[in-house]
């Protein structure tokens, strides 16, 4: 792997070093002595490099999680109980959604953002590079420690990713407090990312860019980065209270004691509603960057797109009880939550907008990247309707813990966040390895993937609908062929990612026609005047920016 | 790039990190604050059907006989204690603002003396805030002797300020074993 | 809101699966198989409508949103040689795509809050039911009348493993269904007793949480008589999946002579308490006492599912003389900080005897213990 990713020669990196300056001149005197071989990979404090490190883990765990989707979508290819016991369905479910946000999407858009930021800002490298090497490590320590419960005594957590007390406390197995320990690494990696994208953007901008000047990806990671720092706090602090219920004899969560196991899902869903949006965010960015250079158009809205964006941050803070429309909230309580909830529609609603409006007379050709970006777009707004449905307080008493809901959010995270990452990756893999990506394999790839995503996130609409409750292994007979198609679309998603994954080990091994610096015609970007791949070190001395004309937002 | 505008870019970094920390910290100081926040929270508003854990005092003297509010018990014991509570009454109707006491009867059916704490919970838990209890054996565990047999008693009153759609207010009261609190048993 | 919708509305929503599906034949609830039913209460009915309503307003939205991107991209692709316009902002356009969502929104929000205010309606009930979470079962309590019982799965395990067909309502029957009269105001009471359920109806458009140690409320009026099946909707364990509610809503006549003969079946097992039981029909009734609410954790064969639940089989305290006191206390008042529920209050007296006696002999365990129903009483006689 060393030899061919990032991709650079030993030339290269020697001359590059000798010339590194900047803020990352204490990162590059480290690199001068760079050992070489797995050792390298371990110290390094390259972001490109810990770029691809993020990206590679996060595909890993991509994996990982979907083989868990899977197992689930086995059981539920029909009713009855055919492959695994309930508790160890529950494993599956609660590990699929604990791996997939915390170890897939949550790294991969770290990973997009330690590779693109630098370049997108005209930086050397991220502010804090040894503090990113400490971030990304602490991640493969995480989950092997999460996946390895699954293999303790009385199995692993078993009560749904999002883990409600007293489930996960009085009645938990006792693997519970390595869980709680992952969770508390994961957390500290996100802090740590979180800080240091902050501090990269404040301070490495090229001279000349002012923060209105900056791509939207950069602009939604930076408020997504406040989101983390502000949240995180609250998923470290709610873990260890369950740590504490469980091994010292308190009672936050517990009657008995005088506590309450609504507190949990309060403070659970007051970090949980902002890291839904965590996972969002950066998406958008990627969208707002993709959609102007296939359409040779520029963003429509680009102020708007800045501001709908905080917006969306600021809302999610005074949402979060309608994840507990049914926990018995006071009516005046129930209100206020739909009311705010219902106000998240507007910028959203903003967003898509822009983006259609962008299209609008544009010049519009369809490469793999535009290809997932669109089906982004599309499904994501499925998704946000949904999300609209269930915003109606009295009607989500219906909706509530169904597999309406599994399709609500999975309409917004797989076909929405996870379509992004993929879009990003066929945007800028020629950026990271000189090479396109093949061409057949992608557009396979892509219709695979939305046949397969479709089939199997649509029908749980009415699965839903029809009242199927969700994290079940087993169900009544009138959800039978809703389950069947979902099964054969999982199963056909599933597989069609390995089509993926041989795309990027052809560009990682430079398969595929040479692309050159810029190998989109209408892309816009400081990223884009370096040469294809990237060298390790690029942007030593700032380029240079003229905001009238360079910025995405000038005149 | 200039040595200066170097070291420059270097404080402005560690300006940006001491902020990010500060902010960082502040919010951790949120979440501690959020608990007791919590708690406070439910006692103002009544949210989730808590009561004020403390006797509280008889509020006013008038007596709002244009309605009566009918106040409903139910008692259940949690797995591992082996008592039995019943109220005397499960259900009476009071006029807001009259001071009412209602009898428990608590008796250790098991072999061995226990400690217990009846956890209260009333709902709708709008009216939660209007139910004042001048006395309750809610306030403290309570310890009984094998076979011992206990009366107890609740003295309350509904607030006059009660909103009038709550009509019928329902107390629940579920006793949990505090043995292990209190070191009475392993 | 309207009460009642044209039937076509109710069907649609069918036409946006593009492959034809069979409809699910049995008739389990209001539910067309492919939308929310619009259930047999005010409440559900306002609900459905509420959904209707938001359901039409995204297709709309859907529709034009994905009309001008599909349109644009057919119209202005680059392979027909369209160049590039170079607007990038249109103040009017951007305020009217803010405003008009708003207002939409401002327009939902009037109906669903008169909905919901109803929904929170609990006064002037006509009766009070106590629902109870329990692992993995459902107990209700009719506060006016000393009357309680627990209400279990009824398919069959060998239905659920396959070896058998299932039948008509596969997961969604239960041994003793909630019995309920017709045009009465029922306001429920929720709590649990170990983990967070969920009580969901979807006929009767209730879904509740019930919390251990706090109790919450809501209510129904059923016009139809007839019998509403749902599910316990918040992941409780590993029997979430099994433990199906089954309300059966009759007339108040009929309600009345089905408490009659409750509450007399129940005084004919009282009196019948201090009959001495053989081994063999203590065993007998152990058996199903045994597999219908401990079978779950300690398994069939008393193996247990360690460490979590116990095994039965082998142990000391459900085998040996020196145990026993605890044993019975154990089924009796439960044990704090594990998930084993106390039953003394639960289960009859016989059936206590009964499930304890077979504990103590069966797989191996072989006491030649019996405990009788009388001595139960003793222990839990709290009236001298």
């Amino acid at each position: 792997m060393s030899s061919t990713l990032p991709p650079h020669s030993d030339k290269q990196q020697a001359l590059s070093d000798s010339a590194a300056g900047g803020a990352a001149a204490s990162a590059a005197d480290h690199h001068q002595s760079a050992p070489s071989g797995p050792l390298r990979w371990l110290l390094t404090t390259n972001h490109k490099e810990i770029g691809s490190l993020y990206l590679l883990f996060s595909l890993l765990m991509f994996f990982i999680g979907g083989v868990l989707a899977l197992v689930v979508r086995a059981e539920l290819f029909q009713p009855g109980l055919m492959f695994v016991q309930p508790e160890f369905f529950n494993q599956m479910t609660t590990m699929h959604g604990l791996i997939m946000v915390f170890g897939a999407i949550m790294p991969a858009f770290v990973g997009l953002a330690n590779w693109m930021l630098p370049l997108q800002i005209g930086a050397p490298d991220m502010a804090l590079p040894r503090l990113n090497n400490f971030s990304f490590w602490l991640l493969p320590v995480a989950f092997t420690l999460l996946l390895s419960t699954l293999f303790m005594e009385g199995g692993g957590p078993n009560f749904g990713w999002t883990f409600y007390a007293p489930l996960s406390t009085t009645y938990a197995p006792p693997s519970t407090s390595f869980f709680i320990l992952a969770m508390h690494l994961a957390g500290i990696s996100s802090i740590l990312g979180a800080i240091n994208i902050i501090a990269t953007i404040l301070n490495l901008r090229t001279p000349g860019m002012r923060l209105m000047d900056m791509p939207l990806f950069v602009w939604t990671w930076l408020i997504t980065a406040f989101l983390l720092i502000a949240v995180m706090p609250v998923l470290a602090g709610v873990v260890t209270m369950m740590l504490l219920d469980i091994n010292f004899g308190t009672s936050f969560f517990d009657a008995a004691g005088g506590g309450d196991p609504v507190l949990f899902q309060h403070l659970f869903w007051f970090f949980g509603h902002p890291e839904v949006y965590i996972m969002i965010l950066p998406a958008f960015g990627i969208i707002s960057a993709i959609v102007p250079t296939f359409a040779r158009k520029r963003l429509f809205g680009y102020a708007s797109m800045v501001y709908a964006t905080a917006s969306i941050a600021l809302l999610s803070f005074v949402v979060w009880a309608h994840h507990m429309f049914t926990v018995g909230l006071p009516l005046v309580a129930e209100l206020f939550f739909m009311y705010t909830t219902m106000l998240i529609a507007v910028p959203t609603g903003v967003k898509v907008f822009n983006w259609m409006a962008t299209l609008f007379r544009g010049s519009i050709s369809f490469e793999l990247p535009m290809l997932f970006a669109l089906a982004f777009i599309v499904q994501f707004t499925i998704g946000g309707l949904s999300g609209v449905m269930l915003a109606i307080s009295p009607a989500d008493f219906q909706y509530h813990d169904t597999y309406f809901v599994v399709a609500h959010f999975h309409y917004v995270l797989v076909p929405g966040a996870v379509f992004a990452i993929l879009a990003a990756a066929y945007y800028w893999l020629p950026k990271w390895t000189g090479v396109y990506p093949s061409e057949k394999l992608g557009q396979a790839h892509f219709w695979l993937s939305v046949i397969g995503v479709n089939l199997t996130f649509f029908p749980m609409h009415f699965s839903g609908l029809a009242g199927m409750p969700r994290r079940i292994p087993d169900y009544a007979l009138q959800f039978a062929d809703f389950n069947l198609l979902s099964s054969i679309g999982g199963f056909l998603f599933g597989t069609s990612q390995l089509l993926f994954l041989a795309v990027v080990i052809l560009c990682m091994r430079k398969k595929g026609k040479k692309a050159p610096a810029n190998p989109w015609e209408g892309a816009e970007g400081l990223e884009w005047q370096l040469p294809s791949p990237a060298p390790l070190h690029t942007f030593d001395t700032p380029p240079e920016f003229i905001p009238e004309r360079d910025s995405p937002s000038r005149s | 790039m200039s040595a200066n505008s170097r070291q420059e870019v270097q404080r402005g970094i560690a300006r940006t990190v001491r902020r990010s920390l500060l902010l960082l910290l502040a919010m951790v100081g949120f979440t501690l604050a959020l608990i007791p926040l919590y708690d406070v929270f439910c006692e103002v508003t009544g949210l989730n059907g808590k009561t004020a854990a403390q006797a509280q005092v008889i509020s006013g003297e008038q007596i709002d006989t244009s309605r009566s509010i009918e106040v409903q018990f139910i008692t259940r014991t949690h797995a591992g204690l082996p008592w039995a509570l019943a109220a005397e009454n499960t259900s009476m109707r009071v006029h807001p603002g009259e001071v009412v006491r209602a009898d428990f009867e608590f008796v250790n059916l098991g072999q061995e003396a226990h400690w217990g704490k009846a956890v209260p919970s009333v709902s709708p838990s709008e009216g939660a805030r209007y139910f004042r209890k001048m006395e309750c054996f809610c306030f403290r565990e309570q310890r009984l002797e094998a076979g011992e047999r206990s009366q107890m008693p609740l003295v309350f009153q509904v607030d006059p300020d009660l909103p009038r759609e709550v009509k019928q207010l329902t107390l629940a009261y579920t006793l949990y074993s505090h043995d292990q609190a209190l070191g009475e048993k392993p | 809101m309207p009460a009642c919708l044209p039937k076509v509305w109710r069907l649609l929503p069918a036409g946006f699966l593009l492959i034809a599906l069979p409809v699910a034949g049995s008739q389990v609830n209001t539910s067309s198989g492919w939308n929310m039913p619009p259930g047999v209460t005010g409440i559900s009915q306002n609900i459905f409508s509420l959904h209707m309503i938001i359901f039409w307003i995204c297709v709309v939205i859907a529709l034009v949103v994905f009309g001008v991107i599909f349109w644009s991209l057919f119209a202005y692709r680059k392979s027909k040689g369209a160049k590039a316009a170079h607007f990038h902002e249109n103040t009017l356009v951007e305020v009217i795509w803010t405003a008009l969502p708003l207002i939409i929104l401002v327009a939902m929000a009037v109906p669903a809050t008169a909905t919901l205010k109803q929904l929170y309606d609990t006064s002037e009930a006509d009766m009070d039911i106590l629902v109870t979470g329990h692992q993995w079962r459902w107990h209700y309590q009719y506060m006016e009348e000393d009357l309680s019982f627990f209400s279990n799965l009824a398919t069959p395990r060998s239905q659920i493993e396959g070896q058998e067909d299932k039948g008509d309502f596969y997961l969604l029957e239960v041994d003793q269904p909630l019995v309920v009269p017709t045009g009465q105001k029922i306001r429920f009471l929720f709590t649990s007793n170990d983990v967070i359920h969920s009580w969901w109806v979807p006929d009767l458009g209730i879904k509740k949480d019930t919390l251990p140690g706090f109790i919450n409320e809501s209510w129904t009026r059923i016009e139809e008589e007839g019998t509403y099946r749902g599910q316990c909707a918040e992941l409780c364990g590993r029997n979430h999946a099994f433990m199906p509610i089954e309300v059966k809503a009759v007339s108040p006549e009929a309600y009345q002579s089905w408490v009659e003969e409750r509450k007399a079946a129940a005084a004919s097992e009282a009196a019948n308490v201090d009959r001495e039981r053989s081994l063999d029909e203590l065993m007998q009734r152990g058996e199903e006492v045994y597999t219908t609410y401990c079978a779950a954790c300690h398994q069939e064969d008393g193996g247990g599912m360690p460490p979590a639940f116990p095994a039965l089989k082998g142990n000391a305290l459900v085998q040996e003389e020196s145990g026993r006191q605890q044993h019975l206390e154990t089924v009796l008042h439960g044990r704090s900080g594990t998930p084993m529920p106390a039953y003394s209050d639960t289960l009859s007296l016989a059936d206590i005897a009964a499930v304890i006696t077979y504990e103590r002999n069966a797989w191996g365990n072989n006491s030649g213990d019996r405990v009788q129903p009388a001595e139960i009483r003793e222990l839990l006689d709290s009236d001298d």
